[in-house]
């Protein structure tokens, strides 16, 4: 079991005996070790997704992928990392200089500020609003508008084209990844992330009510995966056309920025799935009395390591999709989600209101 | 023969066809236009190629003209004029689409100026050079055009003279830019990962709507039909590779059957059939690179890779047998260079099925993804008429209803004792292109199977001359090559080194078809579009 609740409570204690006047100054000390770690955790995540994402798609496609690097090239997305710290950033001359800085802090700092609302494990959650999910959604929407400086702000024709795509893109498929959302908040009746994680502890959501809550999980999924604009839905780095979208002129870590968070918005999103409908770090249990020897054995496994085992197996979907299908087109794009997803969605957040009224 | 004499006729009595190769007319230029025209409306409505000559004393223009009705017939109109200094030609861009490229290639290598010719840039060198290299007086020196160190500008680039008659009948040169100012124009290219090569496209865009597309070439130029004029023929088979370097066998191999039929030499059984096999082992690498590339450009790496996989396996064949890989150099005059690699039986008849099995994957991976038909599906209708008067041959040709295969109408190599099938279909859109490829190569296949199975016994080389001299004439090839009708126009003076060498590239068509194909569609049909029709630049470019 991963228990951190020792060593957070040393670290308040010892922080509180040691200023007892400055409660403000332990407070500003506890936030800034949280953001820490949050972030180092959130670079680390970045590396393994990076290495993963590499491997499996060198296994789709015949090849053997990175293994040069260490034992099976585990420590190449550690070589990239110091590369990419190492790299010059290039300054471009006709770029608005401080929308164009800001651009990748944004794109961060949403991304970052929903992984931190993610609830890991068994009281491993960093903050736990009592309207989470709406938190969640507002936030994470946050990144499109890093995106649309970023292009804006490079001065180049081919940002603008990926930025306003991007735009079209995120702006639309929010909508249908809100209401899939919001179906399952009236199947839990709360917007709280624990008590929603909670309420799954006999079964999870998609068991509870199968067939409103597995098609809106499917259409999260779609919406989500075109949040993360990656393939088929990269329209707006689509670089047989764009070369990189909207990201064109960064370089360095600036470029590494939208990288990271591109990579771990995938997290995020499978992330938010895993809690929403797949019980979070809930184990799976079958809700009956011969399987209570199951069950137990499947509460033996560390709470954390069921969250990131369905986060990664949500994962490895994003990657098999991402890897076998071609790119729609924008007005194809646009089309799936305005004629088809959104309207399904909008009826079956009916069926499961009355599906949470019959049962 | 008779028919053309009855056309030919009908406009001037004072005109004869000379019976060369081909049947031959000398054309005053200002009886051009008309029998051009009465030639057009007699069914010669696909222009093959149209070669720009220096004859020292006069400068010329020949024109390959053929039929998409009577595929057989051919001609050959040939045009001169002695004013060096001034040199002006009626245009037949209107008569042909295609001569619209043609005519400014010859306008930058010649300096003939086309009069009506809606577009009289430059079309490989830059706007601003100095002389035309393809003349005989022609003078190098390096001082008279210095290495540039900057760009040219786009006003310089898109500034397009033309070339029109007044009331009076005096020639005026005008000038006018080729966007408007309040147009967003987007350059793609010329390094750009879905140009495949360095085309410089400039796309004027409405938003997403693509207004007009106008392709810049000359990235990638070198000059190979220069540099053929002072090597000798066994040199310039190495050059022909260069052209279109992903069916370069077929393009060798139309350079030696020029030059066999010039010295009247006779290529061995085995040989002819080993030549054979390696153009069609070359047409499927080509095809299949081309699917991969389609596959790339629509965001589908996984189905790119699986290509560059299975077309390893051709150049596994190759170098095995010829050494070289890409560009084997395995042709040569008289036959092929060493015979068979005692794998080779073995490794052909292996990769048969394989590829068979591997058709089937890529339908399944690719073909039937409704991403993939989506994104296909009615765009870029090219119909037969157009594909006629733009003169794209090959699949995209084939795709469109115009059964413009070389191998069926002028065979060669033996083609004509061989079973296979021109495909065709008739819609011409992008899902046509895409789907005629995968069948040509079940097709080529099929060619291969044939051989591979009965392979003759026998030399592999006819003897040839230590030093190849063709006798003085013109000598013309039509080959099939995997992007279209690749033809080979040698003018030999009876030198060790060709007079004129020119190459019908298949590429420069099919890049001309970008601008009517584009037209209000998007512009990532744009990218689909070129994918869709597999040109190579450095075939355009020369």
């Amino acid at each position: 079991m991963l228990e951190l609740d020792k060593l957070v409570n040393l670290i308040h204690e010892g922080l509180t005996s040691a200023m007892p006047e400055m409660a403000w100054l332990v407070s500003l000390i506890e936030y800034v070790l949280i953001g820490v770690a949050f972030l180092a955790v959130y670079c680390v995540l970045a590396l393994v997704l990076i290495y993963v994402e590499r491997k499996v798609c060198a296994f789709f496609q015949c090849r053997i992928g990175p293994n040069r690097v260490g034992p099976f090239g585990i420590f190449q997305s550690i070589a990239d990392m110091v590369k990419i710290l190492l790299k010059e950033i290039i300054a471009i001359t006709k770029t608005d200089n401080v929308l164009f800085k800001l651009a990748p802090f944004i794109v961060l700092t949403g991304s970052l500020c929903t992984f931190g609302a993610l609830p890991f494990g068994k009281g491993l959650q960093g903050i736990d609003f009592n309207v989470g999910v709406f938190y969640l959604l507002a936030i994470s929407s946050l990144g499109v508008v890093g995106i649309l400086l970023a292009g804006w702000a490079s001065n180049n024709k081919y940002t603008l084209i990926g930025a306003m795509r991007s735009g079209a893109q995120l702006v639309s498929y929010e909508l249908s990844a809100s209401i899939s959302i919001l179906t399952m908040v009236i199947l839990a009746g709360s917007m709280q992330l624990s008590t929603i994680v909670e309420k799954q502890a006999d079964a999870w959501f998609i068991f509870q009510a199968p067939l409103p809550a597995f098609i809106a999980f499917v259409i999260y999924l779609i919406a989500g995966h075109a949040e993360t604009n990656r393939g088929p839905f990269d329209l707006p780095e689509a670089e047989s056309e764009l070369t990189a979208g909207y990201h064109t002129e960064y370089s360095g870590i600036q470029f590494g920025f939208f990288y990271l968070a591109e990579y771990l918005n995938m997290f995020i999103i499978a992330g938010i799935a895993t809690t929403i409908f797949l019980g979070g770090w809930q184990p799976f249990h079958i809700n009956a009395e011969w399987a209570s020897g199951f069950n137990s054995i499947m509460d033996y496994i560390p709470s954390w390591l069921w969250f990131f085992a369905k986060v990664f197996a949500l994962v490895f979907l994003s990657l098999w999709v991402r890897w076998s299908f071609p790119r729609l087109r924008i007005d194809q794009l646009l089309k799936l989600e305005w004629k088809i997803l959104m309207p399904i969605s909008l009826i079956n957040m009916l069926v499961m209101a009355v599906w949470v009224l019959i049962f | 023969m008779k028919k053309i004499n009855d056309i030919i006729s009908s406009v001037n009595s004072a005109l004869t066809v000379e019976d060369c190769q081909y049947p031959t007319i000398n054309v005053p230029v200002e009886q051009l236009k008309n029998v051009a025209k009465k030639l057009f409306e007699n069914g010669y409505d696909f222009l093959i190629n149209l070669t720009g000559m220096d004859y020292k004393d006069s400068l010329g223009v020949i024109y390959h003209i053929s039929s998409s009705v009577d595929k057989n017939a051919m001609v050959v109109l040939k045009t001169t004029t002695d004013n060096r200094e001034n040199p002006v030609i009626p245009t037949v861009s209107d008569i042909w689409e295609s001569a619209n490229l043609y005519e400014r290639e010859v306008y930058d290598f010649f300096g003939i100026r086309f009069i009506n010719h809606p577009d009289m840039r430059r079309i490989f060198l830059r706007q601003d050079w100095n002389g035309y290299p393809f003349r005989k007086d022609y003078d190098s020196n390096p001082e008279l055009n210095p290495v540039p160190l900057e760009n040219q500008t786009i006003e310089a680039m898109e500034d397009v003279p033309t070339l029109t008659v007044n009331k009076d009948g005096d020639l005026v040169a005008n000038s006018k830019p080729l966007f408007g100012k309040q147009e967003y124009v987007i350059n793609i290219g010329p390094q750009h990962p879905a140009t495949h090569g360095v085309l410089h496209l400039r796309v004027s865009l409405d938003g997403e709507i693509i207004n007009k597309v106008d392709p810049n070439f000359g990235y990638i130029h070198r000059g190979i039909e220069k540099m053929c004029e002072t090597k000798t023929y066994p040199q310039i088979l190495q050059l022909t590779e260069r052209l279109d370097y992903l069916s370069g066998t077929m393009n060798r191999h139309a350079f030696c059957l020029c030059v066999e039929k010039a010295m009247g030499l006779e290529v061995p059984a085995r040989a002819q059939a080993v030549r054979v096999i390696f153009d069609e082992l070359t047409r499927i690498a080509s095809h299949l690179l081309g699917w991969g590339c389609t596959c790339m450009d629509m965001g589908s790496i996984t189905a790119f890779i699986y290509g560059m996989r299975d077309r390893e396996k051709i150049m596994d064949i190759f170098e095995e047998t010829g050494g070289g890989r890409l560009m084997v150099g395995y042709n040569v005059i008289g036959g092929v260079a060493n015979d068979v690699s005692p794998k080779f039986v073995d490794q052909v008849k292996e990769f048969i099925p394989y590829m068979r099995k591997m058709i089937k994957e890529y339908h399944t991976l690719f073909t039937y993804n409704p991403i993939a038909r989506g994104r296909m599906e009615n765009i870029g209708f090219l119909t037969k008429e157009q594909a006629v008067a733009l003169g794209t041959t090959g699949p995209v040709g084939r795709a469109s209803g115009w059964s413009c295969d070389v191998r069926k109408i002028e065979p060669y190599a033996g083609y004509d004792k061989l079973d296979f099938e021109e495909v065709i279909r008739t819609e011409g859109g992008t899902l046509d292109r895409y789907l005629i490829r995968l069948d040509e190569i079940e097709q080529s296949l099929r060619i291969i199977e044939q051989l591979i199975n009965n392979l003759p016994e026998g030399d592999f080389k006819a003897k040839t001359p230590a030093i190849i001299k063709l006798p003085a004439g013109e000598y013309y090839q039509r080959v099939e090559n995997a992007r279209g009708d690749f033809g080979v126009y040698i003018n030999s003076t009876g030198e060790k080194n060709p007079y004129r060498v020119k190459f019908r590239s298949p590429c420069m068509t099919l890049i001309s078809a970008l601008d009517p194909l584009c037209k209000n569609e998007k512009i990532a049909d744009l990218i689909m579009i070129g994918a869709s029709l597999d040109y190579v630049i450095p075939c355009a470019d020369r």
